[in-house]
């Protein structure tokens, strides 16, 4: 079943034991877009997010990137998980910065973006590492290259994560939270690159609590609440919406003060 | 001092004998220990717990009544082996199953997020393990490993007991012919003594080569 968004959500359901997160979700993201999804907290936007590349597995529904389903293959009328192999392949096509970036502490800059060019690419060294270089640069860490993540700052690790993900030309850049673990006067570089790639026509599904970026740099705003999706809106159309919205309001007023 | 000078060609032989037993030890157990300890962390609950229970039972049992049960006890399942070499397999089955909660110990002590950050771009299992989490844990395995060496060393003076003619059992030997225990034991003491420290020196040069990676 061919789909014309380039990722396709149905219907996605998640438990945690009892615990339902996820209540059929439906999202759809096309080529060149960005959407942001908002909520409070416990909404269960992190845990979709880590669907689409299947660091989390789902119970219903279905993820799709260009048509391929994430995580399962459908076998008859069974459902089955997708061999580490496959997995890996697929995981490789989504890029992924997290919250808590997640370098490899024992490897350089360099390194940790080379890692995933070298290992899944199978790039040789030397092209691996001028790509590499590239991407750093693009964030504006050519000079850190060498450096090990321990030697950087939160904003400077936020961005080699960055790099490490667009590194590996993803057909989609999921950025969870990026910038929730970092001192306030570090969001702004992180968000200049986010911004900028953006620009570039890349395609990215994000958490943040950042609303006035939300607002900013994507096309539509997904509010989640509860586990489902309360309101899809474009972000010029947020407060309209807010006002039908109850849920909505209450969750924006706790962002009034900052947000202007 | 005399008795000294005649007893070390006996215990040339001996001494081998003992590097020998820990070499094998070691090697097998390191081995096996990072095989089931990888099974134990990552594996499917069958295996999980397989090698819950092989651990639990082994480091449960002294090592010496674990030598007498092989010695003495799997030759009436029908396995015949050489005294030295149910020795080698009493102390690596107890030393395999030390091995793998070291192993356990140093994943466990690796944050979540580095797997997941390593799946995130791609990597196979594998080469996970390999490139991600096996070089981060390797410094938290290898200041109780090389202690569990020493270990190794020491608990392979164990196997005089079961007639092999270890430095333990040279000394011994020795001491039968010249009737001078005191002198004797005090160079086998010292013998084990200076491998040891050896070996935990390199521990701590080690600890301080790894310790510029910050938490």
């Amino acid at each position: 079943m061919a789909s014309e968004h380039l990722l396709d959500i149905r219907q996605l359901a998640k438990s945690f034991g009892k615990h339902q997160v996820l209540k059929a979700v439906d999202l759809h993201v096309s080529k060149g877009e960005v959407v942001t999804v908002i909520g409070p907290s416990g909404s269960g936007k992190t845990t979709l997010l880590r669907c689409v590349n299947f660091l989390e597995t789902y119970d219903g529904g279905s993820i799709r990137i260009d048509g391929t389903e994430v995580g399962y293959r459908n076998d008859g009328p069974q459902r089955r998980r997708r061999g580490e192999v496959d997995l890996a392949r697929m995981r490789a096509e989504t890029g992924m910065v997290f919250q808590s970036f997640n370098l490899f502490p024992h490897l350089t800059a360099a390194e940790n973006v080379m890692l995933g060019l070298r290992r899944v690419r199978k790039k040789p060294k030397r092209e691996a590492r001028e790509i590499a270089l590239h991407w750093l640069g693009r964030v504006g860490l050519g000079h850190k290259a060498d450096s090990l993540p321990g030697e950087l700052s939160g904003g400077q690790q936020q961005r080699v994560g960055i790099a490490r993900a667009v590194a590996m030309e993803p057909k989609i850049l999921l950025l969870d939270e990026i910038t929730s673990a970092l001192d306030p006067e570090l969001v702004g570089e992180v968000l200049d690159v986010v911004r900028q790639l953006a620009g570039d026509g890349m395609t990215m599904l994000m958490v943040t609590h950042e609303i006035a970026f939300a607002r900013d740099a994507s096309h539509r705003i997904v509010f989640m609440a509860d586990g489902m999706v309360s309101a899809v809106v474009p972000p010029d159309q947020l407060q309209a919406a807010a006002a039908e919205n109850d849920r909505l309001r209450s969750f924006l007023s706790r962002f009034s003060a900052t947000a202007h | 001092m005399e008795q000294i000078l005649y007893a070390i060609p006996f215990l040339g032989h001996g001494l081998y004998i003992t590097l020998l037993v820990s070499a094998i030890v070691v090697a097998l157990s390191l081995f096996l220990g990072v095989l089931f300890g990888v099974g134990l962390v990552y594996g499917p609950w069958p295996v999980a717990l397989m090698v819950r229970i092989f651990s639990d039972c082994i480091r449960g049992i002294p090592i010496l009544v674990l030598i007498f049960v092989v010695y003495y006890g799997f030759p009436q399942l029908g396995l015949n082996m050489s005294s030295f070499w149910a020795a080698v397999l009493a102390l690596t089955l107890f030393k395999t199953a030390q091995v793998i909660e070291y192993v356990r110990g140093a994943i466990g002590s690796i944050p979540r997020g580095q797997m997941e950050g390593a799946m995130s771009i791609g990597l196979v299992f594998s080469d996970r393990l390999r490139f991600v989490i096996f070089p981060q844990a390797v410094r938290r395995f290898l200041p109780p490993w090389i202690n569990g060496v020493t270990d190794a060393i020491k608990g392979s003076a164990l196997v005089s007991l079961l007639g092999v003619v270890d430095l333990m059992q040279a000394i011994n030997q020795v001491i039968g012919r010249t009737y001078e225990p005191m002198p004797l034991y005090l160079l086998g003491a010292f013998i084990y003594f200076a491998i040891n420290y050896s070996l935990s020196s390199l521990s701590r040069m080690l600890e301080r080569r790894y310790s510029y990676i910050r938490d």
